[in-house]
């Protein structure tokens, strides 16, 4: 009998945002090992994706999962011209702070600060919010996420206009849109299928 | 609707032009977005969760982003119950994101708003898969993160599958983001003209 919730009991929840690294407990089964096919292992897309609770409940469904996945790494990690890839992050970032995925947010803030070295002005956001101000630059990325995010979506010419004047580019732009729009699906899978734990 | 890209169906994308260039930079995304819609909506089985419910659930979804391209492009593929997702639309649409944060810190920046239940006369004309189906989908739209286990438990008694819930969480979780692919586009389109 697999259909059933989990309930994951007394453990270490989170209840701010942070940098540090969180585990993510699932309230459904995920798929056991033992039932993996070569159409699952497809979906998982890496190998080691196995080992993730979060990938395999969601590889019940391995088409879907394939082609996100895909679409993930080629928005974050195609870094061939367009938006650096540490204000990508600052857009997933931004976007799971805004929706509210303290999982989400703690992944992706940990990249942005990683590849900017900027970590005081990352937590600046995960302490304060998307109203924060850290720099015309990044703040034109944000305000660009939050409108993108929120629905009914108020992103419109302002925000195209405010991300140029910043110094981003089409290509860079369309990196945005793709980044905070990613994260929407995202923090919807994330927040409603599980929720974060911190270790230690 | 069978269509080659649905994202440039839904923008008007011109062939070969800036932006039409600009997503093909990102080919490998464009690529696997068109590969998501099509294992949402062609799918090799139905066996957790029927084209039909698919369909319905998408026009649902596409409904209460208020945007009117997107809401008649998935509304074609349901019109059977196109007076009941009217209505029902009309009933669920909000504002978001709110809801509540883990209880801390946080807890000053909860903010509250409805929770979507069908309505009683709609409701034997949905039946209980798609009724808790669409109020789940309210809540992924608009309050995600008051999500909970028990609002799994709703989807596991109106008689979805474990399986199923993945499904249908996939399905609601990638209209959110094809719905601002487009407007982002469509809005980049707006200022290169």
């Amino acid at each position: 009998m697999t259909d059933h919730v989990i309930s994951p009991g007394a453990h270490a929840k989170p209840v701010v945002f942070t940098q540090k690294e969180l585990a993510w407990l699932p309230w459904l089964e995920p798929l056991p090992a033992a039932e993996l096919t070569d159409r699952h292992m497809a979906g998982l897309v890496d190998a080691s994706r196995a080992k993730s609770p979060y990938f395999m409940l969601l590889a019940r469904d391995p088409d879907i999962l394939g082609a996100r996945t895909r679409t993930d790494k080629d928005i974050f990690y195609n870094v061939a011209a367009g938006l650096p890839r540490p204000e990508r992050e600052l857009s997933a970032a931004a976007t799971s702070r805004y929706n509210g995925c303290i999982y989400c947010a703690s992944v992706h803030a940990r990249f942005a600060s990683h590849f900017s070295k900027r970590t005081q002005d990352v937590q600046h956001l995960l302490d304060d919010g998307v109203g924060v101000d850290i720099g015309e630059r990044w703040n034109a990325i944000v305000a660009a996420a939050v409108a993108l995010s929120a629905t009914p979506i108020t992103f419109g010419t302002e925000h195209v206009d405010r991300l140029r004047a910043a110094g981003l580019d089409d290509l860079s732009i369309v990196d945005a849109i793709n980044s905070t729009a990613f994260f929407n699906w995202a923090n919807r899978l994330m927040l409603s299928l599980g929720e974060p734990d911190a270790p230690g | 609707m069978s269509v080659a890209d649905v994202i440039d169906h839904l923008v008007g994308l011109e062939p070969g032009g800036h932006l039409d260039m600009i997503r093909r930079a990102r080919a490998v995304a464009r690529d696997n977005t068109q590969a998501s819609y099509a294992a949402l909506f062609a799918p090799d089985t139905e066996a957790d969760m029927t084209k039909a419910e698919r369909h319905a659930l998408a026009s649902f979804v596409a409904g209460v982003h208020r945007d009117p391209s997107v809401a008649s492009f998935y509304a074609s593929s349901a019109p059977g119950l196109a007076d009941t997702l009217a209505l029902e639309i009309e009933r669920a649409t909000s504002a978001g994101p709110y809801g509540g944060f883990p209880a801390g810190p946080l807890s000053v920046e909860d903010t509250h708003g409805p929770t979507y239940k069908v309505g009683d006369p709609q409701r034997p004309i949905l039946g209980p898969r798609l009724s808790a189906a669409f109020e789940h989908a309210h809540m992924l739209v608009f309050h995600p993160r008051d999500s909970s286990p028990a609002w799994l438990q709703s989807l596991l008694d109106a008689g979805w599958s474990t399986t199923g819930i993945v499904t249908l969480s996939q399905l609601v979780a990638f209209l959110s983001f094809q719905v601002r692919v487009v407007h982002g586009l469509r809005v980049m389109q707006g200022v290169s003209a």
